[in-house]
């Protein structure tokens, strides 16, 4: 049986102002996978990440990293991971080859090892131009790569990503799908928490939603989805929808964003080719198709709320 | 991580930190080296004409391992202080090593060993400062024990001022330390006068001063002159080392101050 990258069990969180950020989070992320951790703001997302990292001290539970117990073998664990966190959390003084380097040394990392990986990670992420300038004038974008260089310098088995791609525009970002893609073929596992949902289920095999420091839904992107017992379509027509076509399609659930467009439910015993059927009845061609919003998102807007 | 990679830590800790330090040298070493000036002309040229002698040496000669002491102190106390608070409060780049398999022992060496770098260079920079004071001439009567002391001294407020980073909250937690606790520990150990010229009453409040124990070694090094016994100066100051060391491990490896 392969080895988890992370089992964390029963984790437990108070913090000092009393509140309870974790109540009891057990998961558990499969070796090589590209797991998902996703919940509102608050949930516990990056609490959880903190107590797997070293950075905040948990009230009770037990964290392994590919069978190091945090607690047991703190170094040998945190030489496992690589986190890019959710802060900008470098000296904005320092180069970027610097940073990268150094923090290879805090891995034990010889200089002359530590240099041609680091250059190697900041040329691959098109950062190769700005080594040698200062972090400060680096764009959010750039900074955020630089960040995801410096935890990769060390070739950890586990990458965590706290949000990696806040603030990053959709080309920058969908090239660092790409790339974070290539990762996991390499054998790295990866735990992702991202508020674009459209990343997650474009990227993640696995996922778990937290909400109030508690799971609420773990387990492969395909069985989580099949959660969604309905969902929203909206329909481009080329003729303005007339009443009676609405009223045909009751059963749908049928909302009229404008003249010609409109919205159904579909699901069990309701599919969309009898829908596109119905409309062709009533003599209403159809010009595009397409979700109101991705399937992840549904069900994630549909567990948060329950 | 194992010994080497422990070192390579280290290293690229201090390396970095004294990479730093050359940088904004006009911030790290110029102040130390202006004060001292000051401090030449006014307590060594006008006043220690005044003064004449002391413990039979020139005034001058006698303010001179004092204030090297002084420049050590106040630049190792800093340096780590202000590190460790800076690297925790602004942009939070502590995250980088306390993430890092990088075991509290070495987190705490690779500070503190920052801090002695700057304050041996500031020490030896106020050293050749004072040979202007002195007509080029430098008594020297024992070069290790000169060496072990502005050591100890490094070590001692290095460690001191780790305490003070790791439990700072604000810019002012790490100016309060230095203005309230070492200026008057400075002034009050030796630094301008020989423990001799107090009356007894204050000779016990001074012996209490942990300044006190390093200027008079120190001292004893260039000029062979000391008010109490050296070897029981050594065993104080070892033992406050040991305390340090305790008191910085438990803080970094519970987190105070940095962790959640």
């Amino acid at each position: 049986m392969t080895q988890a990258a992370l089992v964390i069990d029963n984790l437990k969180k108070i913090y000092a102002s009393g509140t309870e950020a974790l109540k009891g989070v057990s998961l558990t992320v499969p070796a090589g996978d590209f797991f998902g951790l996703l919940g509102p703001n608050g949930a516990g997302k990056t609490t959880v990440l903190g107590i797997v990292t070293g950075l905040v001290n948990k009230t009770a539970g037990t964290v392994s990293v590919f069978g190091c117990d945090i607690d047991k073998e703190p170094e040998k664990a945190k030489a496992h991971i690589g986190l890019v966190g959710q802060e900008i959390n470098f000296n904005p003084f320092e180069k970027p080859f610097d940073i990268v380097v150094n923090q290879a040394g805090y891995y034990g990392i010889p200089r002359s090892v530590a240099i041609p990986r680091a250059k190697k990670l900041l040329v691959d992420l098109g950062l190769g131009d700005k080594m040698t300038q200062k972090a400060m004038t680096l764009s959010g974008g750039m900074k955020r790569r630089l960040m995801i260089a410096r935890a990769l310098v060390h070739q950890p088995r586990f990458l965590i990503l706290d949000e990696p791609t806040a603030g990053v525009d959709v080309e920058l970002r969908r090239g660092m799908w790409e790339y974070l893609r290539a990762l996991t073929k390499e054998g790295l596992t990866i735990l992702l928490t991202t508020h674009y949902l459209e990343e997650a289920e474009q990227l993640c095999r696995h996922i778990a939603i937290i909400n109030k420091g508690q799971i609420i839904s773990n387990g492969s992107m395909k069985d989580i989805l099949k959660k969604l017992k309905s969902e929203t379509i909206s329909i481009d027509l080329t003729q303005p929808v007339t009443s009676n076509a609405l009223d045909a399609l009751r059963a749908y659930g049928p909302k009229k964003v404008d003249d010609t467009t409109i919205e159904i439910e579909i699901g069990a015993g309701r599919g969309l080719h009898d829908a596109i059927m119905i409309l062709d009845q009533h003599h209403l061609a159809v010009q595009s198709v397409r979700n109101k919003s991705g399937k992840l998102e549904e069900v994630f807007v549909k567990l948060i709320n329950e | 991580m194992g010994a080497s990679g422990n070192w390579i830590s280290f290293y690229t800790m201090v390396r970095k930190d004294i990479v730093r330090m050359f940088r904004i040298w006009v911030q790290t070493f110029l102040p130390s080296v202006v004060t001292s000036v000051l401090y030449f002309l006014i307590f060594g040229t006008v006043l220690g004409s005044k003064i004449g002698d002391m413990q039979g040496v020139p005034y001058m000669t006698f303010v001179v391992p004092g204030l090297v002491m002084l420049a050590i102190v106040t630049t190792s106390y800093a340096n780590t202080s202000f590190m460790f608070f800076a690297s925790k409060f602004f942009a939070r780049s502590i995250d980088e090593i306390l993430v890092s398999p990088t075991p509290p022992w070495v987190i705490i060496a690779g500070f503190i060993g920052g801090g002695i770098v700057r304050g041996m260079l500031v020490g030896v920079l106020v050293l050749l400062v004072s040979l202007f004071f002195t007509g080029l001439h430098l008594a020297v009567h024992n070069v290790v024990i000169i060496f072990c002391f502005a050591i100890l001294t490094a070590l001692i407020f290095a460690l001191a001022g780790l305490v003070n980073g790791v439990y700072a909250k604000s810019i002012d937690g790490i100016n309060i330390i230095p203005t309230f606790v070492l200026t008057p520990l400075v002034y009050l150990g030796g630094v301008f006068y020989s423990v001799h010229v107090l009356p007894p009453w204050w000779q016990t409040i001074t012996y209490a001063d942990p300044l006190f124990y390093l200027v008079n070694g120190f001292r004893y090094g260039f000029l062979g002159i000391t008010d109490i016994s050296l070897l029981m100066s050594v065993g104080i100051l070892l033992g406050m080392v040991v305390v340090l060391i305790a008191i910085n491990w438990y803080l970094i490896r519970k987190g105070l101050g940095v962790k959640q």
